[in-house]
């Protein structure tokens, strides 16, 4: 398996990670501001105003793209956390402590995007959607696992145990999903207005899509700077730092 | 010390058992607490709402598993943390038995002496709230198997906690968002049994998440404690 697996364990090096993201983020990083700004503009001018909701409805082009995102980052901090769980690879780790607090957020703008559209659609802030409230459960997991990491001191440990709650998360997530919906459906109806109708039209669906792309590189590219900030911090008494910053 | 042979795993697990039987009888008020508490918080609500019993019928399941969480939350905290700081723990991982059994047969103690109390008195509690002894049974099964789910959750979080400092508060933001199905099944069957409804529906879906716990939550505690005792 040897020679197979050396791009695997070259990850395993924060010298060459901290290289790799450097190099990588700019990528990223033009790519996002390219289709976000031509989403904005497509969204926010070309796309015509919804049949119901009239203007409101463009706030989907920020909610979608963070609500999908908000999820996607704890997938990837779990793996990342897996990853370094079972092959204690400390970059790993790293990456996992880069991913919480983006995620986080993105919850947060989730949710606070979700309570500006529902007060015209809805007539109030708060609605318990199951969405909603899906999403609030996702915000405290991940203020548990920023609460946890910095409530341990010693970094191996915290890495370690923030990751064992990770993969618990990860198990809890689908769980914690089904059952919010079931007790909607118990609660209330069903909401008359779902926001991703099938009949979207083109105008307003492609740059909804160039949206989650954009908003998914942003993410990488923030995550890699993260990522080489964490490896910074983490490895501040090493040789190869002096080299690097040179 | 002589030992000629190794205990089996269900010798130990009956030691382990044994001992918190003993400590829970030298020291009951570990065991009182949590039930004393979960009886003030419930009646803190008609003091806080309304006395109207038909009003507080309306709310009692959510009042019930809100208080039934908050107090094995309580007890949790000391799950592991007495036995971390005096080493009984360490001696668990040296002792060559799986962790992960002896760390299951504490959590049944756990529940045997927490959870179970707590299901016994829902019923009484319930009756401040104006919920009808008929309903007993549905209450009772639904709290059984809710604070048994519970104390498998937070055999992980008491886990990860050890060795944090206000561990308790953290131990709170770490479980009751894990908890939440727990939360929406078990008041859901205990509001059907209220109205005199079936609850076998929602209780087949407790059952089920106690289930899902049994098998993998013993792991991840495992897992925390290891890295709680590093």
């Amino acid at each position: 398996m040897g020679t197979n697996w050396a791009w695997f364990h070259r990850f395993g090096s924060p010298p060459h990670v901290y290289r790799l993201a450097g190099l990588l983020t700019p990528w990223f990083a033009w790519p996002a501001a390219l289709s976000i700004l031509a989403a904005l503009y497509g969204g926010l001018v070309l796309a015509p105003p919804d049949y119901q909701q009239g203007e409101g409805f463009r706030i989907i082009y920020v909610h979608a793209p963070s609500a999908w995102l908000s999820v996607m980052i704890y997938a990837v901090m779990a793996t990342a956390a897996g990853v370094g769980l079972i092959w204690r690879m400390k970059v790993a780790h790293a990456a996992a402590a880069s991913c919480a607090g983006i995620g986080a957020w993105f919850t947060v703008v989730s949710l606070v995007t979700g309570m500006l559209w529902g007060k015209p659609m809805w007539g109030t802030y708060w609605v318990w959607d199951p969405r909603l409230t899906a999403q609030l459960v996702l915000l405290f997991l991940y203020l548990g696992y920023i609460g946890l990491r910095s409530g341990i001191d010693d970094l191996g440990r915290a890495d370690r145990a923030s990751a064992v709650l990770a993969l618990v998360g990860v198990v809890n997530i689908p769980i914690i999903r089904y059952s919010v919906e079931w007790w909607n459906s118990i609660h209330q109806a069903p909401s008359v207005m779902k926001m991703a109708k099938p009949s979207m039209p083109m105008e307003m669906l492609v740059p909804l899509l160039l949206m989650f792309l954009g908003f998914t590189l942003y993410f990488a590219a923030v995550m890699l700077v993260r990522l080489r900030a964490e490896i910074l911090r983490r490895e501040r008494s090493a040789s190869w730092i002096r080299e690097a910053l040179r | 010390m002589t030992v000629s042979k190794a205990a089996s795993s269900w010798q130990a697990a009956r030691i382990v058992l044994q001992r918190e039987w003993l400590l829970a009888v030298r020291r009951p008020a570990q065991v009182l607490q949590p039930l004393a508490f979960f009886a003030v918080v419930t009646a803190m609500f008609p003091l806080g709402y309304t006395p109207e019993l038909a009003k507080l019928r309306a709310i009692a399941p959510g009042v019930l598993w809100v208080g039934a969480l908050l107090a094995s939350l309580l007890a949790l905290e000391h799950l592991f943390r007495e036995d971390a700081s005096d080493g009984t723990l360490e001696q668990y991982v040296l002792s060559g038995q799986s962790l992960t059994w002896l760390l299951l047969a504490k959590t049944i103690a756990h529940w045997l002496l927490t959870g179970l109390p707590l299901t016994l008195m829902a019923p009484w509690l319930g009756v401040v709230l104006g919920v009808p002894l008929t309903a007993a049974t549905g209450v009772m099964g639904a709290l059984a198997l809710g604070t048994w789910t519970l104390s498998l959750l937070g055999s992980i979080g008491a886990g990860l906690t050890l060795g944090v400092r206000r561990g308790g508060v953290l131990l709170s933001l770490l479980t009751l968002p894990l908890a939440v199905p727990v939360l929406v099944f078990g008041a859901r069957a205990t509001e059907l049994a209220i109205t005199g409804d079936s609850p076998t529906g929602a209780l087949y879906l407790l059952g089920s998440l106690a289930v899902l716990g049994l098998t993998l939550a013993p792991l991840a505690a495992a897992a925390a404690v290891r890295i709680g005792l590093e």
